[in-house]
C-alpha cells in the first residue's frame, strides 16, 4: 500500500495519546457545536469554535492576520509549536482550521486521523478540566492564497475549464433536490452546482470508522472521476468547511500540486445572480 | 473519565436517515445525532439514561429535520 504524499500531516489516535503531554504539543478541538468540548474532551486540548473564533464576524471571511496572531498567541502557540487538531462533524471544521494555518503559513500542523468520533468510539480519556496555556507572540506570515479561491477565479474556471472543479456536498444538494443538509438552514436561493463540476462526496474519502482511506483508494476514487491532479482542482461544497476536508485529502493525501478551497462555496455561487447553474 | 456503553444506530426520521450515537460519561448519558448524507450533526443532549438523552436528541433532530426544504 502506498504511503501518503505527505504523512506527517496525519497522526493517530495512539500517536495523540501518547504524546498529549509533549511541551511542543497544542491539541485543538476545532467544532461548530462547541458544547461538544463542554461535554469532554481530550486531556490537554483547549477549543476554537468554528463560527466565532475563526471566521470574521463581521464580514464574511477568515480571520484578518491580526485576529489570527491574537487566537493563537491567546492559545499558548508560537510558530514552533506542533499544532494537532481534531473536531467534530467528522473532522470538517478541524479541516477549515488546518487550511486556514496553513494559508497564514503555519509549519507543523496535523489533523487526528477519525477525530473526535473515534476518540471516543475508542474509549480513550475524555476531561472537562480547560486547561489555561501561557499566551505567546504569534506572526503570522502574508496569507498564501494559493489555497484559496474566490468567486472571480472559479468564474473564470467555469468559463475555460481549465480547473478541475469538485462538488464535495450529497448528491441530493449537486442534483438541487435540497439547497443544504438535512435540518440545516438553506442560505442559497438556487439548487444545483457549479457548470462542469464533478460530485465526489467528502464521505467517500473516509472509512467507517472516520479515517481516510488508503492512498491506492483515494486516487482510484478521484480517478474514476477523471480528476488527476493533472489540472489544478478547486474543490467546494455550502460553506467551505467540507470542502477543505477534501482538500487536505487532494493536497497533503494525494500529493496534488495545485488545489484550492472555494470558501464561498455553494452559499456564495447559490445565490449569485445570472450565475449559471447546472442541474443533472 | 473514559466513556462507556458506546453505541450508534441508524434510524430513519421520515425520509431522512440519522446516526444516533450514544454514550455514558461520568454518571450521564450523552447523545449526539447527525443526518448520515452528508454528516452534519442536528442535535444534542444530555440524560440521566440512555433513553432520555437518545429521545431528547431525537426530538430535536426531528424538528430539525422538518423543516428541510425538498425541491419539486
Amino acid at each position: 500500500m502506498s504511503e501518503y504524499a505527505q504523512p506527517q500531516v496525519l497522526v493517530s489516535t495512539k500517536w495523540v495519546e501518547e504524546h498529549k503531554g509533549d511541551a511542543n504539543v497544542r491539541i485543538v478541538e476545532v467544532d461548530v457545536d462547541t458544547k461538544a468540548y463542554e461535554e469532554g474532551h481530550l486531556p490537554g486540548a483547549i477549543a476554537w469554535s468554528w463560527q466565532t473564533q475563526l471566521s470574521d464576524t463581521v464580514q464574511r471571511d477568515i480571520l484578518p492576520k491580526a485576529g489570527f496572531e491574537r487566537l493563537l498567541g491567546s492559545s499558548g502557540i508560537d510558530t514552533e509549536t506542533t499544532v494537532v487538531l481534531y473536531g467534530d462533524n467528522n473532522n470538517w471544521f478541524a479541516a477549515w482550521a488546518f487550511w486556514q494555518l496553513k494559508i497564514y503559513g503555519h509549519g507543523d500542523v496535523r489533523l487526528m486521523n477519525g477525530g473526535r468520533k473515534k476518540w471516543i468510539e475508542e474509549a480513550r480519556e475524555l476531561t472537562r478540566d480547560v486547561p489555561r496555556p501561557a499566551p505567546k507572540t504569534y506572526r503570522a506570515k502574508d496569507p498564501d492564497l494559493s489555497i484559496r479561491s474566490f468567486l472571480p477565479e472559479v468564474q473564470k474556471a467555469v468559463a475555460g475549464r481549465a480547473v478541475e472543479l469538485v462538488d464535495v456536498r450529497s448528491p441530493q444538494e449537486f442534483t438541487g433536490e435540497i439547497l443544504a443538509p438535512p435540518g440545516l438552514p438553506e442560505t442559497c436561493q438556487r439548487g444545483g452546482h457549479i457548470p462542469g463540476a464533478k460530485s465526489i462526496t467528502w464521505s467517500k474519502a473516509c472509512n467507517e470508522d472516520g479515517t481516510f482511506k488508503s492512498r491506492d483508494e483515494l486516487a482510484r476514487l478521484y480517478q474514476e472521476a477523471g480528476i488527476t491532479g493533472s489540472k489544478p482542482v478547486i474543490a467546494y461544497c455550502r460553506i467551505g468547511e467540507r470542502s477543505s476536508h477534501s482538500w487536505f485529502v487532494l493536497k497533503y493525501l494525494l500529493g496534488f500540486k495545485d488545489v484550492r478551497n472555494y470558501d464561498g462555496s455553494w452559499t456564495e455561487w447559490g445565490n449569485l445572480v445570472g450565475a449559471p447553474v447546472e442541474k443533472p | 473519565m473514559k466513556p462507556e456503553e458506546y453505541s450508534r444506530r441508524q434510524q430513519e426520521v421520515g425520509r431522512w436517515k440519522i446516526n444516533i450515537i450514544s454514550f455514558k460519561l461520568g454518571d450521564r448519558y450523552y447523545c449526539t445525532v447527525d443526518n448520515v448524507e452528508p454528516g452534519a450533526w442536528l442535535a444534542r443532549a444530555e440524560g440521566a439514561t440512555r433513553a432520555k438523552a437518545e429521545m431528547t436528541a431525537i426530538e430535536k433532530a426531528t424538528a430539525r429535520l422538518s423543516r428541510t426544504r425538498v425541491m419539486g
